[in-house]
């Protein structure tokens, strides 16, 4: 299991180098900044030091659990990304794709509205809007119930 | 009892400061929150509203009735936007 949670930008081909040996199946997810507003320049994002790493751990090994995952990896950035650039990715490996689909999926749902991020745009003038929580995404945890 | 308190996000810019560290005698979040309003309208603009904002205490998400006479650590931010 691959957990990183940093500043950097990263390769999804170094994270798949040597993921999920014996699997049968491979599932990968890149979320990238999307311009909301057409005047966004970049997304920042705050986290919660220690808390961050503790969560998505946490959320990682119930998935690992659940579908009896071979292997499993997630990469979240933090600080200012540039439109377009890689936020956050998951992989996930398990003899079938059914499991590695619907983890992947439960990570993606969880990471969203339980890892401790807060993204904030910045437009061409400097600092924006909060984003704000959508309760799509909360009423999206009550399926892995 | 001295804990540290931790703030996020527009929550932290609205009370002026990303941390700080309290003295009292709550026993729980809820006991925390309602002294920290007492204090100014800072405190009162950014945690009078219970369900616009989240807390984690000793960085486990809990809920606003949680004891704290053994945390140590206590965060409030908004609901998170991950992913």
């Amino acid at each position: 299991m691959l957990i990183r949670i940093q500043p950097e930008p990263f390769e999804m081909s170094s994270v798949l180098d040597g993921f999920g040996q014996g699997a049968g199946a491979i599932v990968t997810f890149s979320g990238l900044v999307r311009d909301d507003t057409g005047q966004m320049v970049a997304l920042e994002l705050e986290h919660y030091p220690g808390m961050t790493e503790k969560a998505v751990t946490g959320i990682a090994s119930r998935a690992a659990a659940r579908w009896n995952l071979i292997d499993l990896a997630v990469i979240h950035r933090h600080g200012r990304l540039s439109v377009g650039a890689p936020i956050m990715a998951v992989a996930t490996a398990a003899r079938h794709r059914a499991e590695a689909f619907a983890a992947a999926e439960y990570l993606m749902d969880y990471l969203k509205s339980r890892a401790p991020f807060w993204k904030r745009e910045i437009g061409p003038n400097g600092p924006g809007a909060w984003v704000a929580a959508k309760s799509d995404d909360e009423d999206a945890l009550a399926r892995w119930d | 009892m001295k804990l540290d308190i931790l703030y996020f996000a527009w929550i932290r810019e609205r009370i002026g400061e990303p941390k700080e560290r309290v003295e009292t005698g709550a026993s729980t979040v809820r006991g925390l929150v309602n002294q920290l309003i007492a204090r100014n309208e800072r405190y009162a603009a950014a945690l009078s509203d219970l369900n616009s904002y989240r807390v984690a205490v000793d960085q486990e998400l809990v809920d606003f009735d949680h004891r704290i006479e053994h945390a140590r650590e206590i965060a409030f931010f908004p609901p998170m936007t991950g992913g």
